[in-house]
């Protein structure tokens, strides 16, 4: 009781604990890097290197195909072996860059700038910008056009989002218990290119380990504040974030910056500490690779464009009642068809799920109107109608029931006893109406 | 590669990919349960022929509905026990000593005109168990309205006849009631653990609370309904329910008698047939004590729970309708919801 939350929401069995206590471990390297020219909203890189070319892990290889875009870069060294499309976790086909891995880690050179806070906004921003940064929770929007506000929407908070509110992750609680100072330098860099006085950083109540190292390393910064949050889902979505630590509500179609905020989750602030100190790009990343499926849950420190299929197999592989991947968390995630595919900068984590979890046969019934959907739902909607009117074609009518604010949280298909498939409705209704 | 890597057979599907456990036959089930011991204090005062009229209309009602699903081609519905809760809420609405056809007509009635012709489970406008009770009071009005006194005797039962407590208040006054009791508060005793004429389960409010105790517990109901149905009709009892003027009436009496907790906790919360979105069902729950009060105090029928309930169906979508909840950054709740 009173921690700071949002209305509504639900409570899925967080499944942490198979993998919360397993700290960071770099994982192989891979023998060929698929890294896709898009891996961020906007507009795809353009390649800027040629098949047989050497390139060494840093480099990069793509450049930004607009302000929305974020660049890409080399994981590994080595040669590049094609330049074609490969598909993608979520099904889509995407241009990659392979890289055959010399295996002689080559490295360009990193400038190391310990005193990176004396730089001024607009330095930080641009390695930033060069780094490739991107939203790391999933969202994958690139982060310096966050730090570019209008002049008309003066931020005065910056929020960093360690909610972890999708079951079985642990990536970001284990980036905050191991490195709790460069997710604070993150948002103290942040927070100095938006010019903003206040930094947020809010936390599950299920992490009282990350809470405790987080605090302590933000002791002296009497501007930033560690908010304990109660554990709900969707927690960690940026509305509900800024409902929980700010009271205030981004406007319906509306975005943060709308009401002064700019939010980050945890690993994108730890990236933004490693190109401003390190110098380093957004070359690896941290992922949960867990689920009861999986051999031996792992948070692992891996090279984008590493494979699914390599991660699994460095947890043990999977066991022999796994029947499903999924790349994200299993509230938005989506399912793999396949492991080949590559990790990019918004997987957060891989979970198998094992046979007894899933049911593949379930059908869905009509609504009984139990309410259900309308208690969990966090935007305030009413998930019955938007299913009731898109199942029967009347997409119109779905659209007077708000369907454009409807974020596909999945909270109402989690709870809904006649099993309806709410959201997939929901992606029917919006594919087919204009908002 | 190793060996226990699946890579050819994923199972590809949309998020999320986690549900939670209940489901509407869960929920069907445990209401079933909920039910059992009104059912028990059903028998226990009037007797084995109570356990036979209400499987009588449990059987009646599973019947029916495998039997219009075998006609119309559709899967069965039986295994998620909406039938069965339907056919054991018909039987606790009706005398035990009623004519065995009359529960078995009636739920046919209740199973395939009020809820299949409707389009079945969550189409129907009506109360189904409700609109039995509602069909064989218009039918057959003096077979339902033939109470005998309770008897806690199993065996051997020597039935009188008699009226329900709201029977005596409406034709003879308080004052007779109060006769039939001895004092107030061993009228209010007796009402309280079921000693009294009625359906055969809406006496006992102690077994009926029980259930509704359990339903709370589990969130199959919220307060909403049943709280502002109570109060609203307790209130006008209380104003309204007086020979001696305004502000005399007993709303304890009234909240005891009739089919008032069975009503407020069972079949006005019914998912189906009442709104959905909380600030409805408090109108929904007002409305239905009210219209319940105003049939008992001022209409032809002793008791009126059962065409308030069937009333406030009928309004129930539109005032899901009406009501908005407040969405999430939407300067205010808005006004042009639905059509
Ligand atoms: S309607 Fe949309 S926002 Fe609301 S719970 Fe369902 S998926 Fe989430
Ligand atoms: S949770 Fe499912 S059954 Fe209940 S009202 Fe929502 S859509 Fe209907």
């Amino acid at each position: 009781m009173g921690l700071s939350t949002f209305s509504r929401g639900i409570h899925p069995p967080d499944m942490k604990e198979l993998s919360s206590g397993s700290p960071l471990k770099p994982a192989k390297q891979p023998s060929t890097a698929i890294i896709p020219l898009s891996q961020h909203i906007g507009a795809p890189c353009t390649s800027t290197v040629d098949i047989g070319q050497v390139v060494l892990a840093g480099q990069q290889i793509g450049s930004a195909g607009g302000f929305v875009s974020a660049p890409v870069h080399a994981s590994i060294s080595g040669k590049v072996s094609a330049i074609s499309v490969f598909p993608m976790a979520n099904g889509r086909m995407v241009p990659c860059i392979v890289i055959e891995n010399n295996n002689q880690n080559q490295f360009v050179d990193f400038e190391v700038n310990k005193d990176f806070m004396s730089l001024s906004p607009e330095e930080l921003k641009k390695k930033i910008t060069a780094a490739g940064i991107v939203g790391m929770g999933g969202a994958t929007f690139p982060t310096h056009v966050k730090l570019s506000p209008p002049k008309e929407k003066p931020i005065d908070a910056v929020l960093i989002n360690g909610a972890e509110c999708e079951p079985y992750l642990t990536a970001d609680h284990r980036q905050m218990i191991e490195r709790p100072a460069d997710v604070i330098s993150g948002l103290k860099i942040l927070m100095k290119v938006l010019g903003v006085k206040n930094g947020y950083v809010g936390i599950e109540n299920n992490k009282p380990d990350a809470i405790e190292k987080m605090t302590e390393a933000a002791k002296s910064e009497s501007a930033i504040k560690i908010i304990t949050l109660e554990v709900k889902y969707p927690q960690g979505a940026e509305k509900m974030l800024i409902k929980a630590i700010l009271n205030r509500e981004v406007p319906a179609g509306g975005l943060p910056m709308d009401i002064g905020v700019v939010v980050q989750n945890v690993g994108t602030a730890a990236a933004i500490y490693e190109a401003c100190a390190l110098g380093k790009p957004l070359i690896e990343r941290v992922v949960s690779v867990t689920g009861n499926g999986i051999k031996n849950p792992s948070n692992l420190i891996v090279k984008i464009g590493t494979t699914f299929s390599q991660l699994i197999e460095e947890c043990g592989g999977l066991n022999n009642n796994a029947v499903k991947v999924i790349s994200g968390g299993p509230m938005m995630g989506f399912a793999v068809f396949s492991l080949d595919v590559p990790v990019t900068k918004g997987t957060s984590g891989i979970v198998a799920m094992s046979e007894n979890q899933v049911d593949a046969t379930e059908k869905h019934g009509p609504c009984i109107r139990c309410g259900r959907c309308i208690e969990a739902c966090p935007m305030g909607l009413i998930p019955s109608m938007l299913s009731i009117y898109s199942e029967r074609s009347m997409f119109e009518g779905a659209k007077e029931y708000h369907l454009f604010d409807c974020f596909e949280c999945g909270s109402c298909t989690f709870v809904c006893p006649a099993k309806r498939p709410i959201v997939q409705f929901v992606r029917l209704a919006k594919s087919l109406v204009k908002p | 590669m190793d060996a226990t890597l699946k890579k050819d057979n994923l199972l590809v599907s949309v998020s999320p990919h986690v549900k939670s456990e209940e489901s509407v036959s869960r929920i069907m089930w445990t209401v079933c349960l909920s039910l059992m011991p009104a059912l028990i204090s059903g028998v226990y005062y009037f007797g084995p022929r109570a356990a036979l009229v209400t499987a009588l209309c449990i059987l009646t009602a599973l019947f029916s509905e495998l039997l219009f699903k075998r006609f119309v081609n559709a899967d069965s519905t039986i295994n998620d026990g909406s039938a069965f809760l339907t056919g054991l809420l018909v039987g606790l609405n009706f005398p035990a000593t009623v004519a065995f056809y009359i529960p078995i007509v009636s739920t046919f009635f209740a199973i395939v005109i009020t809820k299949q012709l409707f389009g079945g489970l969550g189409y129907n406008v009506f109360n189904p168990a409700l609109m039995a009770r509602a069909f064989a009071l218009i039918t057959w009005p003096r077979a339902m309205t033939t109470w005998i006194e309770p008897t806690a005797k199993f065996i051997g039962v020597d039935a009188h006849t008699t009226a329900t407590p709201l029977g005596i208040l409406k034709e003879d006054g308080l004052d007779k009631l109060m006769a039939v009791f001895g004092n107030a508060s061993s009228m209010y005793t007796e009402l309280f653990f079921g000693h009294r004429a009625g359906s055969l389960g809406e006496t006992s409010i102690l077994a009926l609370l029980i259930g509704a105790a359990i339903l709370l517990y589990k969130r199959y109901i919220t307060w909403h309904i049943p709280l502002s149905f109570l109060g609203t009709a307790a209130l006008l009892a209380w104003v309204f329910g007086g020979k001696t003027g305004l502000f005399t009436g007993d709303p304890i009496l009234h909240l005891l008698s009739g089919g008032m907790v069975l009503g407020a906790f069972f079949m006005a919360t019914d998912y189906v047939t009442a709104p959905s979105l909380k600030a409805g069902q408090i109108l929904f729950g007002v409305c239905c004590g009210a219209i319940t009060m105003m049939i008992r105090l001022k209409g032809g029928f002793p008791e009126g729970v059962m065409f308030a309930i069937l009333i406030m169906n009928c309004f129930a979508p539109i005032i899901d309708r009406n009501f908005k909840t407040k969405v999430f950054g939407a300067k205010k709740a808005n006004k042009d919801k639905g059509k």
